[in-house]
């Protein structure tokens, strides 16, 4: 045991401050020098503020606004400092009663509209940071929106188009929509 | 399943067998320092350490190692989270963690389950997340990796008295595997998006103001409640947007790359900081199952047959299709609860999935991550269906052979094919014999300890908790969903997976001290018997093949590896999992 | 001895085997088998609960019906008493073919002597007070007190009781044919005796005890098996021990039903811990041990046996396993300038003395070519030279001219110590028919100084018939057969292609054998060998199965670890399936005990839990009438399973020599997938019964 122990322990410090020290740094520093705006956070700067950051999602309510996925973080909706979900089970009731809450407060944004209604709209995102919704949720809202703004429809969905991203390298992921940058374009529209 | 779903399991499968070979034969050389780059570099460091990297090791010295090895890893996550509040490199100025949770992320992190009962960007410091948890992060996939290395050893020699020198092949699958990739890995997530810095965390103006109530508190500090009973609330609004910053993407490599899981973020691989595209996505995938995958390789390699490893690798894809298939489809369908309120159908079951993953990947990324002990996620198990919620189950009740942990896997496999060819091996008439090594009473001591270990942790650690008050206070879920999420938990710790049914209130000192313990003996308690097969097998002659001798090799052993698998994993579970997701869904579906 | 053959069920053994069954319920028995204990504490705790439960106390707060407690009580009983029956049954068999050894204990007398030779005093004592190193004779139809080495004397001895082969063989003092054993006895003549064991370890002590004693030792693999059931048992344990409060909490969160009864955890637990195999074990190992009694083969250990189904390199003796034990005289091939007739009066002459077969099998060829007649041997005033093993060759002597005949060497080195030639004629002859894989006898003549090489006489082996099919079966079981023999290497290559052995060794010493069974076990391989001879023991003692031929020597049968008692060499293939047939049957039992599990829990698990869900009847696949008698149901069949099974567990899986991926595919298909279908089938079948019955 006992000889054991000295080559445990300085192998046990070694490797530490190899992995724990040397390693992150090095891939700071390399990541600040390939990837800068990435490495700090993506982050959108408006007018000289930052606005956000590109990869995180916002909270909208706002019936003008392209609305994101419900967000579970407490104590606020995207809270970009307490990430999760929801972790509500299937059978769990709380989880009818939000979904059925989220219809109705989308019902009386835009109460003509008898479209099915697109699952991630109504259901909390993992991170509940989610910056993106399905191309489905986005037309789901495009009629609402171009009603509010008085924009052309057709005018309104290429500026949806612009900031859709289809599956990366056509195979991976979803399509989706990156709710932030729209609705910053919302606002820069005309 | 849709086509991109089988498009996704194609692709991911394809890349994976591509890259057994190579990284099998990578692994091979640098453990048994074919590398003369590895034996010219490594030297310096043992004259530094002390160590005789000459001098091997029987079982039982290399067992103490590795024990040691590892209680110094808790010891120092411990500390460092205690003291954290005094160390640098904490800009968000984190106070020090609370005994107990300290000593289940001490536990957690050096046992490779990385169950995390913190949420990472609210309790951590920067230091802590570096040098305690990326740390382990290294050194607990060593560890795995370096037992099963011990383990192959012992079928590959004969008549030998030692199985390696623990010192010499921690460092070598640190600094030579697990670095390298790593630091290529890290880069190339930051290129995706991932972040890594180490500013304080920045505060940006939203869009929107943010409307929310919040608990009123009173002059103490404490809740204030109505006549009756409930808490008082007031309207809040919120102009910022706090976006947590810090090494992101380091950990992230790492916590993939040596399937530990744990999160720099509360919401793990979910996490746009952690996991930022679709890509980063599939890498992370590939990388959980790299290791498990090429060990199956370097196994045949270093035995002398490579069809042997390719028959383990075979075993470990069936039944990885079976799960991955499973838990898409289950995904895919909708809760017909939510249906019946109008909700679209299509998109599945999209509760605690973010919009760029997708069930798809979702359903893959969970079945990847709990068939390994990775337990990383990119989406609330929770909130599954219960079917969808059952695979992940299903994959730590195997014991996580499917690919499995890093090292972890394998042994956990090679412990299945001695029970199968022990059985099969009686039933052809010859006492039971693996790669020349007959398999005998000491050897069936062994494996039956390591088998028995974790389902007795799960089931008693589930019974202590579904009586006890304070187990049944950190329930989430009403029904019998709660049930579920006590069962993954225990089933989670024992098998050091990390995942979790995250409902469950688990920061509290009873579950922090019971999931503790079953991470540490669910890790040890199979650690050691292995080595000490391993030690066994070792000093056995090595018998000739022979017509008669079963074949290890061809698609009937695979077949059998698979039952045995199926049946000894999941025998024991299945009134558990009756009462849990099946009833689950019996429910949900009952009345639709 | 007459071995009496039961048929499975004979009353005569099942009748005590059901009292048998009863004795065994002992605690301190059932403790020796821990899965079926934790049945027999089961039956227990039901029965004490169904007691309570007619007082109202208790169970009877969850379960309704008390019958419903008694009723699975009893069952449990009768699994552990099914468990015990087979034990006993195979206990049964194997006393039977004991106490038959046992009448071979006969109290008799026995005349020791004091000094060793035939006119010492002697004294009468009874065969019991005999130690080793005793000396007794023994005279014309006297029983051999205890056994020995013949030191002196030669006797026909009867040792049918032992071999159960009729015709007496000879024992005599020096060679191979020394050895006695007690219990036989001498018919003709007398032989005095040296006591080689005490009181009690005579070999019949050391069968009677083997057989007794199966149970007792369990062998390393049984206990390997032993303890995966007993890891199955603890976590099968643990699965229904947690069961309890799981059912609690659900029946919380539900708000129905009522938690499970412990009665029902008990049945569960019983149904899924591997019974059938634990109930069966140790009939497995008795009856294997039986089987080799059957086949009169003892062996002395249960290790034995098992290794035995190991064996990869088979170490057969060609003669008398290969080849019919004698070489026949086929040709006579004389040198230039000989005849025909004149080569086989010289080797009618030579050879009428030699009573080997070759020898008869001589004179009887030249009777059949040549009508030579045997002659007179006093009229010749022959001197028969007869063979030693210096000399290699025997003849004869008439007057001056001496006649031999021997090995190509032994005869040059005779002519050419007579300042004769040997003809290079004569070397070719030689070398065609040992390369026929026939042995050359060459004959020799030596007259007034003039010595001449007379020819050459071929003697054939014959290769048994059958043998070459025989083989390939071994080798397709993965088993090396390597023929052993005293021949030349150009004969033994013949014969060996001939009778289609993997291998041979020629011109075999003691000492070759011994170093190619270590260079066999380096390789990593098991060998097996039969052997008989004194010179033989060390090999035998080597080898890791070694059948010593009952004929053999003291020596060789303390070597080997089995003794065969019809001294027939092929028993060594029978040998090898008996072990192997004991694993499998071992192996089938142990898959086909744990894929019925799965059947089990769709009938219990829907049971168990269905007040509390009741949509779990959906998992109720078979259709059960009602929740205990599925449960009971599933108790019932898992307790008849065993008697079931009875007959297979004392038979043995049948083997057949196929290839071990054939062979494990189909016995997967037959215990594996009959193991997961069967219970289904059963399960139904009886609660249809019971539901018809209206028991439940």
């Amino acid at each position: 045991m006992k000889t054991l122990l000295r080559p445990a322990l300085s192998l046990f410090v070694l490797l530490s401050l190899i992995t724990g020290l040397a390693y992150p740094f090095l891939v700071t520093g390399l990541a600040k020098t390939a990837f800068p705006e990435k490495a700090s956070g993506s982050l959108i700067v408006k007018d000289g503020k930052t606005v956000g950051s590109r990869l995180i999602g916002q909270n909208f309510s706002d019936p003008k606004y392209f609305w994101g996925r419900p967000s579970a973080t407490g104590p606020m909706p995207y809270n970009a400092a307490a990430s999760g979900g929801s972790n509500q089970g299937p059978l769990n009731p709380a989880l009818v009663d939000a979904v059925k809450g989220r219809i109705e407060a989308l019902k009386a944004a835009d109460p003509d509209n008898t479209r099915p209604i697109p699952a991630d709209l109504v259901t909390a995102s993992a991170s509940g940071l989610d910056p993106h919704i399905s191309p489905a949720a986005a037309a789901y809202q495009a009629g609402r929106i171009a009603r509010l703004r008085g924009i052309e429809p057709a005018a309104l969905d290429a500026l949806v188009a612009q900031h859709t991203e289809g599956r990366q390298w056509s195979i991976f992921g979803e399509p989706r929509v990156s709710v932030l940058e729209l609705n910053l374009a919302l606002d820069a529209y005309r | 399943m849709n086509s991109h779903a089988w498009e996704l399991l194609v692709l991911y499968l394809t890349v994976l067998l591509l890259t057994v070979k190579p990284m099998g034969i990578y692994l091979a050389m640098v453990m048994e320092g074919e590398f003369a780059f590895v034996r010219k570099t490594e030297r310096p460091l043992y004259r530094l350490c002390g160590i005789r990297a000459e001098e091997e090791m029987g079982w039982l010295k290399y067992t103490f190692a590795i024990l040691l090895f590892n209680a110094l890893g808790v010891l120092a996550v411990y500390a460092l989270q205690r003291l954290q509040a005094w160390l640098p490199l904490n800009p968000q100025g984190m106070t020090n963690v609370s005994p107990d949770s300290a000593f289940n992320t001490a536990v957690s992190f050096a046992s490779n389950t990385n169950w995390q009962g913190y949420g990472g960007e609210s309790t951590m410091s920067y230091l802590t997340q570096m040098l305690a948890l990326t740390v382990q992060n290294f050194l607990s996939a060593a560890t795995g990796i370096v037992v099963v290395i011990a383990l192959i050893r012992g079928f590959a020699r004969h008549t030998a008295a030692s199985i390696g020198n623990a010192w010499v092949d921690l460092t070598r699958i640190t600094l030579y595997v697990l670095l390298p990739i790593s630091i290529v890995y890290a880069v190339f997530l930051v290129g995706q998006g991932s972040i890594q810095n180490f500013d304080a965390y920045k505060d940006v103006t939203t869009m929107e103001v943010t409307k929310y109530d919040t608990p009123k508190l009173d002059a103490a500090g404490q809740l204030v409640k109505n006549e009756k009973g409930v808490v008082v609330t007031e309207p809040t609004e919120a102009k910022t947007q706090t976006l947590a910053m810090g090494p992101v993407a380091s950990q992230e490599a790492i916590k993939m790359l040596g399937t530990n899981g744990g999160g720099f973020f509360n919401a793990n691989s979910a996490h746009p900081f952690e996991n930022p595209t679709p890509l980063s996505n599939f890498v992370q995938m590939l990388s959980i199952s790299l290791i498990p995958g090429a060990l199956c390789f370097t196994f045949g390699r270093m035995v002398g047959d490579t069809r042997q490893g390719w028959a383990v690798l075979a075993a470990m894809t069936i039944l990885f299709i079976g799960l991955a298939i499973a838990a898409m489809a289950f995904e895919q369908q909708a809760n017909p609860l939510l249906t019946q309120l109008g909700v679209d159908p299509a998109l599945g079951n999209m509760e605690g999935k973010e919009a760029r993953f997708g069930i798809a990947e979702s359903g893959l990324f969970a079945t990847i991550t709990t068939s390994a002990s990775c337990g990383a996620v990119i989406a609330m198990h929770d909130s599954f269906m219960p079917l969808g919620g059952l695979i992940p189950l299903i994959g730590m009740h195997l014991g996580e052979v499917v690919f499995g942990g890093v090292g972890t896997g394998l042994y956990g496999m090679l412990v299945f094919a001695i029970l199968a060819v022990f059985i099969s091996g009686l039933m052809i008439g010859r006492t039971p014999e693996y790669l020349g090594k007959k398999i005998e009473t000491y050897e069936m001591k062994m494996t039956s300890i390591a088998i028995l270990v974790t389902p007795l942790l799960v089931l008693v650690g589930t019974a202590i908790a579904v009586i006890a008050a304070d187990g049944r206070a950190g329930i989430a879920n009403p029904g019998a969903h709660g049930f579920s999420e006590i069962l993954y938990a225990f089933s989670s710790a024992a098998n050091n997976n990390g995942s979790a049914f995250a409902g469950l209130s688990a920061n509290t000192p009873f579950y922090n001290t019971l999931l503790g313990l079953a991470m540490w003996f669910g890790r040890f308690g199979v650690i050691v018997p292995v080595l000490a097969i391993a030690g066994s097998l070792a000093a056995k002659k090595r018998l000739a093949v022979t017509e008669g001798t079963l074949p290890t090799h061809s698609p009937l052993f695979v077949v059998l590896l698979v039952g045995i698998v199926l049946l000894v994993g999941l025998l024991n579970y299945v009134p558990a999992l009756a009462l849990g997701p099946v009833i689950e869904q019996l429910m949900l579906f009952a009345a639709h | 001895m007459t071995r009496k053959t039961f048929t499975l069920f004979d009353p005569e053994l099942a009748v005590p085997a059901v009292t048998d069954a009863f004795r065994k319920l002992s605690p301190a028995v059932q403790w020796r088998n821990p899965v079926m204990f934790v049945v027999y504490i089961g039956s227990i705790l039901t029965s004490v609960l169904w007691i309570q439960a007619l007082g109202g106390q208790g169970e009877a707060r969850v379960v309704e019906n008390p019958g419903f407690i008694l009723a699975i009580a009893l069952w449990l009983w009768f699994t552990v008493l099914f468990a015990n029956f087979a034990e006993a049954l195979a206990e049964g068999r194997s006393k039977a073919q004991a106490a038959s050894l046992r009448g071979l204990k006969k109290e008799t007398l026995a005349k020791k002597l004091h000094e060793p030779h035939l006119e010492s005093k002697w004294q009468m004592v009874p065969a019991t007070d005999l130690r080793k190193g005793d000396v007794v004779l023994i005279a014309a139809h006297e029983f051999i007190p205890a056994d020995g080495e013949v030191i002196e004397g030669v006797a026909s001895v009867d040792e049918s009781a032992i071999t159960g082969e009729s015709a007496p063989v000879i024992r005599e003092s020096g060679g191979d044919f020394s050895s006695v054993t007690g219990g036989t006895r001498v018919l003709s003549d007398w032989i005095i005796v040296r006591v080689t064991v005490n009181p009690g370890e005579t070999f019949v002590d050391r069968m009677i005890a083997m057989v007794e004693n199966a149970k007792r030792q369990k062998t390393p693999n049984e206990i390997a098996l032993t303890i995966l059931l007993v890891a199955l048992t603890i976590v099968f344990l643990a699965v229904t021990v947690t069961l309890l409060p799981y059912s609690m909490f659900s029946v919380d969160v539900a708000g129905a039903g009522t938690p499970v009864s412990i009665t029902v955890l008990i049945a569960l637990l019983v149904c899924l811990i591997p019974t059938t195999i634990a109930g069966l074990l140790s009939a497995i190992g008795v009856a294997g041990m039986s089987r080799m009694m059957q086949a009169n083969v003892i062996a002395t250990s249960g290790r034995a046996v098992e290794a035995a189904g190991d064996v990869d390199v088979l170490l057969l003796d060609k003669t008398g396993t290969i080849t019919l034990g004698n070489r026949q005289a086929s040709a006579f091939l004389p040198a230039d300038g000989v005849t025909e007739a004149e080569l086989a009066d010289a080797a009618q002459l030579a050879s009428l003395a030699d009573e080997t077969p070759e020898g008869r099998s001589i004179v009887v060829l030249a009777k059949q070519r040549f009508k030579l007649r045997e002659r007179d041997i006093h009229a010749l005033d022959a001197h028969f030279v007869h063979f030693t093993a210096q000399m290699r060759m025997s003849g004869v002597n008439l007057g001056e001219r001496q006649i031999r005949k021997g090995a190509a060497e032994a005869i040059k080195a005779f002519v050419e110590a007579e300042g004769g030639s040997f003809h290079k004629s004569v070397s070719g002859k030689v070398d065609d028919v040992a390369r026929r894989g026939s042995t050359p006898l060459v004959v020799a003549e030596s007259s007034q100084g003039k010595v001449r090489v007379l020819g050459v006489i071929e003697l054939k082996d014959i290769v048994k018939g059958g043998i070459k099919e025989r083989f390939a079966e071994l080798r397709q079981m993965g088993i090396k057969t390597v023929m052993v023999t005293g021949d030349n290497r150009v004969t033994a290559a013949a014969i060996a292609a001939e009778a289609g052995v993997d291998d041979f060794l020629a011109e075999a010493t003691p000492e070759a054998k011994l170093k190619l069974i270590r260079q066999y076990q380096s390789e990593g391989r098991l060998v097996a060998m039969t052997g008989d001879g004194t010179n033989d023991a060390p090999a035998l003692a080597q080898a890791d199965v070694a059948v010593a031929m009952n004929t053999g020597t003291q020596a060789a049968k303390e070597a080997g670890n089995m003794v065969d008692l019809d001294s027939n060499p092929t028993k060594l293939i029978e040998v090898v399936e008996t072990g192997k047939q004991m694993l499998m049957t071992r192996g089938s039992l142990t898959t086909f005990s744990i894929a019925n599990d799965i059947a089990k829990y769709f009938a219990i698990i829907p049971a168990a839990f269905v007040s509390t869900y009741p949509q779990l009847s959906a998992l109720n696949v078979m259709g059960l009438a009602s929740p205990s008698s599925a449960i009971l149901s599933a108790v019932i069949f898992n307790a008849l399973i065993i008697v079931f099974l009875i007959p297979l567990a004392l038979k043995g899986v049948k083997y057949r020599p196929l290839g071990a991926a054939t062979l494990l595919r189909q016995n997967l298909a037959i215990y594996g997938l009959g193991g997961i279908v069967a219970p289904f089938l059963g399960i139904k079948l009886i609660d249809v019964l019971i539901a018809a019955a209206g028991l439940a």
